[in-house]
């Protein structure tokens, strides 16, 4: 693999201890705030010492604190991209994306400067000032910075947080043309878990320094391996579960057994299922009574919000909520769907579906 | 006393400028020594930090805290003919103790904290992104000094430049203590009004307290030019 970092570091609250491998394709790295995202990344880009590790670049070795080899941040050929940009402020947008390219000559920087305006979308904003800039273009001028160097890999810090949410699918759209162009290791850091399904191939998911899950995204978001990373990758109902046969289980927070569609070699200690995974049964089929008929659940709503287009709905199992706290399931809908039954008589009827269900071991 | 007097004797030429002309050659000498000096201390003590900067820090800062009188006196010390600099300095056939290279240094080590705590507090202000940014951008320690730390520092730097000229103008104890009174060449202005005075010669004191007044006034005014030419920056307009 190109990028191969195997790292620790003790920070003030807890210990960064990672290890993983980077491919061509897009790493996502998620986490929550202060998991040690950022300082991951500082330290592959040689900004932050770690106490000990070994990171390697296309077999260069960058760092190997067993042999004392630590190669300063200029000589590392890292593109990182700042969360908030950092141009530096007192340079126009030409001077700040030819800051790097000092070294070459007169005429093959001036190619290259227009080749990266060109490529980041840039152009016109050449003799502006950063603070002349809106965030998107502070973004794409930051981006253009950060690749004059040519990395050999490059390292994005939360790169759509500066950004107002309108600009958001604009920029996004704009690092996916330059990822698929750019095809050497690419280290995106963010805490938005949709962010991170988007952008990474991989995804890295870190949970106070250490990596709790690590792999394609589709199979940690489809079977994430702990608890933690189901939360962590947006999932919002749990419970804990006992297992009773080989294809059914006990949900003891939800009070009811639920069929399974796979089995876990280690006993399940959770059982889980995302927000939006939560089907409504149509009435004519709701007819079912008894517990675990393909798992579907009368339900009663305790409270709702909603966002433009979707519903978030609280919802009560089995009896009528007593207080609005009593909730037991987040179910995640579109509003038509939801104009659909939302006048119907409660109870309504829950589907958990066998194959949307997650079983996540101690 | 009128001011009719010492008026005369400025506009009609009888007047000895060798103290004006001293004061501002020593000024600028002294404050070019402090800029250069004072920006590589600063800049050295940027990155460190312990007891041992703590240490350097205060002996900085001692001729800030120290009477005039007492700085001239150890300097006189440290160049005097036994004095470990007077006797090196003494082995190139040099002395420092009463010629005109004594009044830069008086007021180069006196004028010294000042520079080194602004340009100090200035550098401390910029954003240290921007240098890391510089960093991963392949620039050498000296380039991310000179290309990024220093222009965002630079406002800072400038008002420290500018209290150092002020200070190193108005320096009298340390100057007279190591360079002493030698007219038309150690008299600074205000040593040689301290003359002045002391031999009754009110109507030269007048004069020379006139013209020190009208240097201090048209410092402030370049100053505050300066610095609202500066406020107007494109990449600092708001």
């Amino acid at each position: 693999m190109p990028l191969q970092v195997q790292i620790a570091k003790q920070l003030p609250n807890f210990a960064l201890d990672v290890s993983f491998t980077a491919g061509d394709a897009p790493l996502g790295i998620l986490g929550p705030s202060g998991a040690g995202k950022t300082m991951l990344l500082r330290c592959i880009a040689g900004l932050e010492q770690p106490n000990r590790g070994r990171i390697d670049l296309n077999g260069r070795v960058l760092l190997d604190t067993g042999a004392r080899i630590r190669v300063p941040a200029r000589e590392r050929r890292v593109g990182l991209l700042f969360q908030h940009y950092a141009l530096f402020p007192n340079r126009t947008v030409a001077d700040n994306i030819a800051f790097g390219l000092h070294n070459l000559p007169a005429e093959e920087r001036s190619r290259r400067l227009a080749a990266l305006i060109e490529r980041t979308h840039a152009r016109g904003l050449e003799a502006r000032y950063p603070r002349e800039l809106s965030g998107g273009e502070q973004q794409r001028v930051a981006l253009a910075r950060a690749l004059s160097i040519e990395p050999e890999a490059l390292l994005l810090d939360e790169p759509l947080s500066a950004l107002d949410t309108h600009l958001r699918s604009q920029v996004e759209a704009e690092l996916q043309e330059t990822f698929a162009a750019y095809r050497r290791p690419t280290l995106v850091v963010t805490h938005n878990v949709e962010e991170a399904y988007r952008l990474g191939k991989q995804l890295l998911v870190l949970a106070r320094g250490r990596v709790a899950a690590f792999g394609a995204k589709e199979e940690i978001f489809n079977h994430p391996p702990s608890l933690e990373v189901a939360r962590l990758t947006g999932c919002k109902n749990f419970s804990r579960a006992r297992p009773v046969s080989d294809h059914a289980i006990e949900a003891l927070d939800w009070g009811c057994n639920l069929r399974v569609a796979h089995t876990l070699a280690r006993p399940a200690a959770h059982v889980g299922i995302r927000a939006h995974h939560i089907d409504f049964a149509e009435p004519s089929s709701a007819t079912a009574s008894a517990d675990s008929v393909e798992n579907i659940f009368p339900c009663w709503l305790v409270r709702s919000s909603e966002t433009p287009f979707r519903i978030t709905l609280y919802l009560r199992l089995h009896k009528p909520p007593v207080d609005s706290g009593e909730y037991q399931l987040q179910a995640e809908v579109f509003k038509e769907k939801w104009e659909r039954f939302r006048s119907l008589p409660q109870p309504w009827h829950v589907r958990l579906a066998p194959d949307s269900l997650f079983l996540l071991p101690e | 006393m009128t001011f009719v007097a010492p008026l005369n004797l400025i506009l009609l030429g009888s007047m000895d400028w060798s103290p004006v002309r001293i004061s501002i050659e020593t000024s600028v000498t002294a404050t070019l020594i402090t800029l250069a000096v004072g920006l590589a201390a600063a800049a050295w003590r940027e990155r460190r930090s312990g007891p041992a900067a703590a240490l350097v820090d205060g002996v900085f800062l001692l001729p800030l805290v120290l009477p005039p009188t007492v700085v001239g006196f150890l300097l006189l010390l440290l160049f005097g003919r036994n004095g470990p600099l007077g006797k090196l300095l003494l082995q190139f056939g040099a002395t420092v103790v009463f010629s005109w290279p004594a009044t830069v240094i008086a007021a180069a080590v006196v004028s010294f904290p000042l520079m080194y705590l602004t340009a100090r507090a200035a550098l401390e202000q910029v954003d240290s992104r921007f240098l890391e940014a510089a960093r991963t951008l392949g620039a050498s320690e000296w380039r991310v000094f000179r290309e990024i730390a220093l222009p965002l520092a630079w406002p800072g730097v400038l008002a420290g430049t500018i209290l150092s000229f002020a200070r190193a103008l108005g320096e009298f104890g340390a100057t007279l203590m190591l360079a002493g009174n030698i007219p038309g060449r150690t008299a600074t202005i205000p040593v040689a009004i301290y003359f002045a005075v002391e031999s009754d010669d009110m109507t030269r004191a007048f004069a020379w307290c006139a013209i020190d007044v009208i240097i201090s006034l048209a410092l402030l005014a370049g100053l505050y030019h300066w610095t609202r030419a500066q406020g107007r920056a494109r990449w600092m307009r708001r």
